[in-house]
């Protein structure tokens, strides 16, 4: 669905392409053997490469041309056999090299697709235009010093791959879904740990909007490094809402680069077209143009695992999911894992509902995701067998997870410890029935006479009696047995 | 002895070492006399002579042991412009102000490793770029030659003057060089001496100080075409450091020396080499070169080089255009010289670094190659010039089916007076004859074969197939007996 936005002149809608870099997962650097860790100390991960030492050279890292194909495969995008590693030139503190080496005309990575799934339930497919694989720089440090700047070059030479996509979003929702899938899927495949906070993975938006009905590409402005999906949302509606404003005041939009001020949720000029770097990328005479064959692409194919669209369809029509459920539990590969394990053995909707519902519930309240629940898949899966052979009803259920939330025990020790078995002996049901009948005359004699609802009240009565703990089922069918007597 | 000792040759040397006659402490002491008796060539910028003693005396205990290399013992130059660890490496430039680096270079590493010891760094051209060594941070060498009659200074040719001086005065043994264009090839032949650039790919660029990434290429300068077999094949092999070093086994080139037979060898002449305005001694000793040839056996081949006359320019683009990426990274931000003004911003340090650290033709080079790169130039200078390229190789791919080595003159003109042939297009031009093949990335070598009417030095280029290197070496050693040449020592 596009955003539309409402101006005095008409309606406009909104168009948007992404540039993500995602870091490559590597031990080590992409042309250097220097490790990746994050947060160790400043200038700690730095070899000669990477300071950029005289008579240094660089050698590609074999893994993160592996990660990148994996990648482009996971989009469904086509490998190019043969690509080229540029030289990008520019000047800055923290580019060692006064140059970064990444990929121009010729990139790794063509043409892929990824599927969004909007909270509707709607699919909408999005292009992938290009992957390449690129440096990153080092960091500068303006306030470590009032007259100083210093340089952490860690970072330096750190492998990152460039997903750009094609300009075919039509709403900062669908930008923010876009980053969305495009991380999970980074995660699913390991090529990326996809990790926002720490940097792993960021954004360019290019935003330009046009009257609705129109397919025209106006000029468009680049919103640099948006760190959050909140910010990459925001960044997008001002800015979508400063081209109208701009465009409807008889204005024109020049075609510029903008910084995103998170404090004052707005953006604004970096640098315009005329202060545009020229950056003289041509071929790194340092490296061999990258030819990689058929069979190393095949290899890698088939290792490459159960990705979430194949993943939401198997829940679908395997499984007997709804769409959405589907949609929720594969989005992160780990909640997946996690659903999988409690399904084994289990009704699939049961466990998706115990999931999606109950489990994230909790999850969401006490700050904790999937990878530390306090309750294990295992012992989730232990609660769901307590329900199916009736030991404890759903109702109570709900309670022993709590218990199991917060004490991290398992099931049985809980129902155990506090007695919680299910009643599912008849004589000790009916000797319920009877007190609770016995106690209200009137009722039992108001309900003969055709006062049906109160049926409800006598369940009621029978499960306060019991402390929730008769079987529900077999209370039904005693009490209307006993009451049409 | 002091005197003898420095007029060895490498192979020579050797045999006395093996004999007992000398000890490779001797050779180096009678060197290090030799340095200090000729400071005004200003061929070294760094000595390391305390290392070197040492380094003869672990030699010479080595030896005693039976384990010695292919250089073991060999007092050798080494052109500032590869790293040596522990031991101040600027490239001659400014900018690079008293950067040590922590690393050894693969070509040093390899060429101490066979035994070899650096006696210190020799003066070159900044950064590689010039082909008078006028260029120097450290200022000019002289050529040891002076035309007959006339105390003139001549240049000793660049970029590696330092090293070409140096061999040539008897001030090593052996010297290692870099060529990019000719930066080898040149000062050999103005300095009498060999000059041998091998196939790109063949010595790692690890360590070297980038000049054109896609031309540099090591290279050794000695008294002999065999010393040259020998030293270049202690400084060869494939390195995994460096992503264009070629994975190729390196033949033991001095095993070729012991039958010189070229019979039936097809030597090209190429007749684009044939340029207007050229001194006639240089076609003179060209001609006598190929008549040595034709004597020993060989069959002279006239050939065709069409896109001879467009390497020059391309070669002023491609360079360029490499170096002033190549370049970017001296700052001023992490070593080497920092020009700052308070409270001035990091462009105006880069600005005040980058204009006092870097000479004249560093920053002209720097500026054509930025130009040739820029938006709505790409394709008409640095894309077109890459074609041409192309097109230089396929020339030397199609001649190699018909020869197997080519010969032409080293340079245009002999050495010429420090001062002279200045102006930038001019001392280009020095570069006509051993720019194709750079080029091309193919082996070539300059063998000193005649003196001009002054009496300075004249060489005689062989070019070969790649990796081809044992035919170039065999058809210059015909080459050099046929000359007997007589160097200075």
């Amino acid at each position: 669905m596009s955003q539309i936005i409402k101006g005095n002149t008409g309606d406009w809608e909104v168009v948007i392409g992404l540039e993500v870099h995602a870091q490559i997962s590597s031990k080590s650097k992409l042309f250097s053997g220097s490790s990746t860790l994050f947060g160790g100390e400043p200038n700690s991960q730095v070899s000669t490469v990477d300071a950029a030492m005289p008579g240094m050279l660089p050698v590609l890292n074999e893994e993160c041309v592996k990660q990148a194909v994996r990648t482009g495969l996971a989009l469904k995008a086509k490998i190019n056999h043969h690509s080229v590693f540029d030289r990008k030139n520019y000047f800055y503190a923290d580019l060692p090299q006064g140059y970064q080496i990444s990929q121009f005309l010729d990139p790794i990575v063509g043409e892929g697709t990824i599927i969004i799934d909007m909270k509707d339930g709607s699919s909408r497919s999005i292009g992938v235009e290009r992957i390449h694989m690129e440096q990153d720089a080092g960091k500068s440090m303006h306030d470590q010093s009032p007259d100083s700047t210093f340089i952490d070059l860690n970072r330096s030479g750190i492998a990152l791959m460039e997903i750009v996509s094609k300009p075919d979003m039509r709403s900062s929702e669908e930008a923010m879904e876009y980053m969305k899938k495009l991380r999970s899927i980074v995660r699913y495949i390991g090529s990326c740990d996809g990790d926002m906070e720490k940097g792993s993975m960021r954004c360019d938006a290019n935003v330009s909007v046009r009257p609705v009905g129109s397919t025209e590409l106006r000029t468009r402005c680049e919103i640099k490094n948006l760190n959050s999906m909140r910010f990459l949302q925001q960044a997008i509606n001002y800015e979508a809402n400063r081209h109208v404003e701009v465009y409807e005041s008889g204005g024109k939009i020049a075609q510029e680069t903008r910084l995103f001020d998170s404090s004052k949720i707005e953006t604004r000029t970096m640098r315009t077209k005329e202060d545009a770097h020229d950056y003289r990328y041509f071929p790194d005479p340092d490296l061999l143009p990258l030819e990689i064959s058929e069979e190393f692409i095949r290899k890698l194919r088939e290792d490459l695992p159960e990705l979430p669209d194949e993943k939401k369809e198997r829940y679908i029509v395997n499984l007997g999911l709804s769409p959405y459920d589907a949609s929720v539990l594969v989005a992160d590969k780990k909640t997946a894992e996690y659903f999988e394990l409690v399904a084994k053995g289990h009704d699939a909707k049961m466990a998706a509902n115990w999931v999606t519902a109950e489990l994230f519930g909790r999850l969401n309240k006490s700050g904790h995701d999937i990878e530390n629940s306090p309750v294990s898949a295992k012992a989730l899966s232990g609660l769901l067998d307590l329900i199916n052979d009736n030991t404890i009803s759903g109702k109570m259920a709900k309670d022993v997870f709590d218990a199991m939330f917060e004490t991290g025990k398992d099931a049985a020790t809980i129902v155990d410890e506090r007695g919680l078995k299910q009643v599912t002996d008849t004589g000790a049901i009916e000797k319920v029935i009877d007190d609770i009948m016995a106690a209200n005359q009137d009722k039992v004699t108001e309900y003969r006479g055709g006062k049906d609802k109160l049926f409800g009240f006598f369940v009621g009565q029978a499960m306060k009696a019991s402390g929730g703990a008769v079987n529900p089922q077999a209370l039904n069918e005693l009490l209307k047995k006993k009451l049409a007597a | 002895m002091t005197n003898s000792l420095t007029k060895l040759t490498i192979s020579s040397a050797l045999d006395g070492l093996a004999k007992g006659e000398f000890t490779s402490r001797e050779l180096v002491e009678s060197h290090i006399s030799a340095i200090e008796k000729h400071r005004d060539l200003n061929a070294y910028i760094v000595d390391t002579f305390d290392s070197a003693l040492k380094a003869a005396n672990d030699s010479d205990s080595r030896r005693k042991s039976g384990k010695i290399g292919l250089m073991e013992g060999l007092p050798v130059g080494v052109k500032d412009l590869f790293c040596t660890k522990d031991v101040r490496s600027t490239s001659c430039s400014h900018i690079l102000d008293g950067f040590t680096p922590t690393y050894e270079s693969t070509v040093t590493s390899k060429l101490f490793s066979s035994g070899a010891i650096m006696l210190g760094k020799t003066n070159m051209d900044e950064f590689a770029m010039g082909s008078t060594n006028t260029t120097s941070h450290y200022g000019s060498v002289k050529n040891p030659w002076k035309r007959k009659g006339d105390a003139t200074e001549l240049v000793p040719g660049g970029s590696s003057g330092g090293s070409a001086a140096a061999v040539a005065a008897g001030l090593c043994l052996g010297a290692l060089g870099s060529d990019t264009g000719g930066s080898v090839r040149q000062p050999a032949a103005f300095c009498g001496v060999v000059g041998m650039k091998p196939t790109y790919g063949m010595c790692s660029r690890w360590g070297m100080i980038a000049f054109a990434s896609s031309l540099d290429q090591a290279g050794v300068f000695t008294r002999s075409v065999k010393d040259a077999a020998i030293m270049l094949e202690a400084i060869s092999g494939h390195d995994a450091k460096d992503s264009t070093s070629a994975p190729v086994e390196i033949p033991q080139f001095s095993k070729i020396f012991a039958d010189l037979n070229i019979k039936g060898l097809k030597v090209g002449i190429p007749k684009e080499y044939r340029q207007d305005g050229m001194p006639s001694e240089i076609d003179t000793l060209w001609k006598q070169g190929a008549e040595w040839l034709k004597d020993a056996g060989a069959k002279i081949v006239d050939i065709s080089l069409p896109h001879t006359k467009y390497a020059l320019p391309t070669y002023y683009i491609i360079a360029p255009a490499e170096a002033s990426a190549n370049l970017a990274r001296y700052d001023g931000v992490r070593y080497g010289l920092r020009v700052e003004e308070k409270g001035g911003s990091l462009d105006d340090m880069y600005e005040l670094t980058r204009s006092a650290g870097f000479g004249a033709e560093v920053k002209r080079r720097i500026m054509i190659g930025t130009y040739v790169l820029s938006a709505g130039y790409y394709d008409a200078y640095y894309k077109k010039a890459q074609r041409v390229r192309t097109l230089v190789s396929r020339d030397f791919a199609q001649s190699f089916e018909k020869v197997d080595v080519i010969l032409t003159p080293t340079t245009p003109s002999p050495a010429f007076a420090i001062g002279e042939k200045m102006d930038p297009v001019t001392m280009y031009l020095n570069d006509v004859f051993t720019v194709p093949a750079s080029l091309a990335g193919l082996p070539g070598i300059s063998v000193p074969a005649g003196f001009s009417a002054q009496g300075t030095p004249l060489g005689l280029q062989i070019i070969g197939k790649a990796f081809d290197e044992e035919t170039v070496f065999k058809t210059a050693a015909v080459v050099e007996r046929a000359a007997g040449f007589k160097g200075i020592v």
